[in-house]
């Protein structure tokens, strides 16, 4: 494997740390865009904890528990993928980020078809069925639909990073361990997201 | 214990974790059902970021970076708190 710096560059190491420092800088902004999201469920939760838990119950437990599941099993997958372009192999590499983007795809079916169920329950803001049983369960009904909906256009990108990387594996070098590096970063990053995003919206309605 | 090993057997951490806080969200805790459910979610937060995102193996620049985001949340979070607490 030829390792050389690309400039302003003289040595990997430095280069890799650079890319490394500028990617999390990154990936922070990145977590601080759903930090509203969950100020406001928090402070919703805060006033009206009794309606923040109905209007939670109406969430598909076991759905979003099986989307956890298959989050974290695609980020093992992204990580096994790191190690593969480590070991210099780039077959393994494409399959390990290939079967990442197939479980994002998984992710994002079964997310479609609970907003569809929601759909048809009306608890779709915005639509024409739409009705709710009081401001608390909008409110939450808002505030889980743009949060859920932030993260799944975050995944489809994730998706197209990944399928991206997956397709350059063949090339090899220092500039693509970059690349896998970098997908699987943004891949952990939106599993990080629905770590949090799931006891605030799906746990939160139990009991 | 190999990397590939290692990276299972963080993913089967993972998976625990999530089979606990689905289960104790059923338990009648009360009013500590949240702080539960949220401590199991920064422990897979945490595994996520030291095992797959490799902190353990970066320098102090770039933890920091990773952690930024966290800390400026937690204001965000704990400065709301103790507004929406503290209303008479």
């Amino acid at each position: 494997m030829a390792e050389h710096a690309t400039e302003p560059f003289h040595a990997v190491e430095r280069q890799r740390e650079a890319n490394r420092f500028g990617m999390l800088i990154f990936l922070s902004s990145e977590f601080l865009l759903f930090g509203g999201i969950f100020a406001a469920a928090m402070a919703l939760r805060l006033e009206n904890p009794d309606g923040y838990r109905a209007a939670a119950s109406h969430l598909r437990l076991g759905l979003g528990t099986a989307n956890t599941a298959i989050l974290l099993t695609s980020s093992l997958f992204a990580a096994l993928a790191v190690e593969a372009v480590r070991g210099a192999r780039p077959r393994r590499t494409a399959l390990w980020l290939g079967g990442a983007a197939l479980l994002g795809a998984g992710f994002l079916g079964i997310k479609g078809a609970e907003y569809a169920m929601e759909y048809r329950e009306g608890l779709m803001p915005g639509t024409a069925t739409a009705h709710f049983s009081g401001p608390a369960e909008q409110i939450f009904m808002n505030l889980y639909f743009a949060g859920t909906g932030l993260h799944a256009l975050h995944v489809t990108i994730g998706i197209a990073v990944l399928l991206v990387a997956a397709a350059l594996a063949h090339k090899g070098g220092e500039r693509h361990a970059m690349l896998v590096g970098n997908a699987a970063l943004y891949w952990h990053l939106v599993d990080i997201v629905w770590i949090f995003l799931y006891p605030t919206l799906y746990l939160a309605g139990v009991g | 214990m190999s990397p590939a090993l290692r990276l299972v057997a963080v993913w089967a951490a993972l998976m625990l974790l999530l089979a606990a806080t689905a289960g104790a969200s059923f338990l009648p805790l009360g009013p500590a059902k949240p702080f539960v459910a949220y401590a199991i979610a920064a422990a897979k937060a945490g595994l996520v970021l030291w095992f797959f995102m490799e902190m353990r193996r970066e320098d102090g620049l770039v933890r920091l970076a990773a952690a930024a985001g966290f800390v400026w949340l937690l204001f965000l979070l704990v400065l709301t708190a103790s507004d929406m607490l503290t209303r008479s």
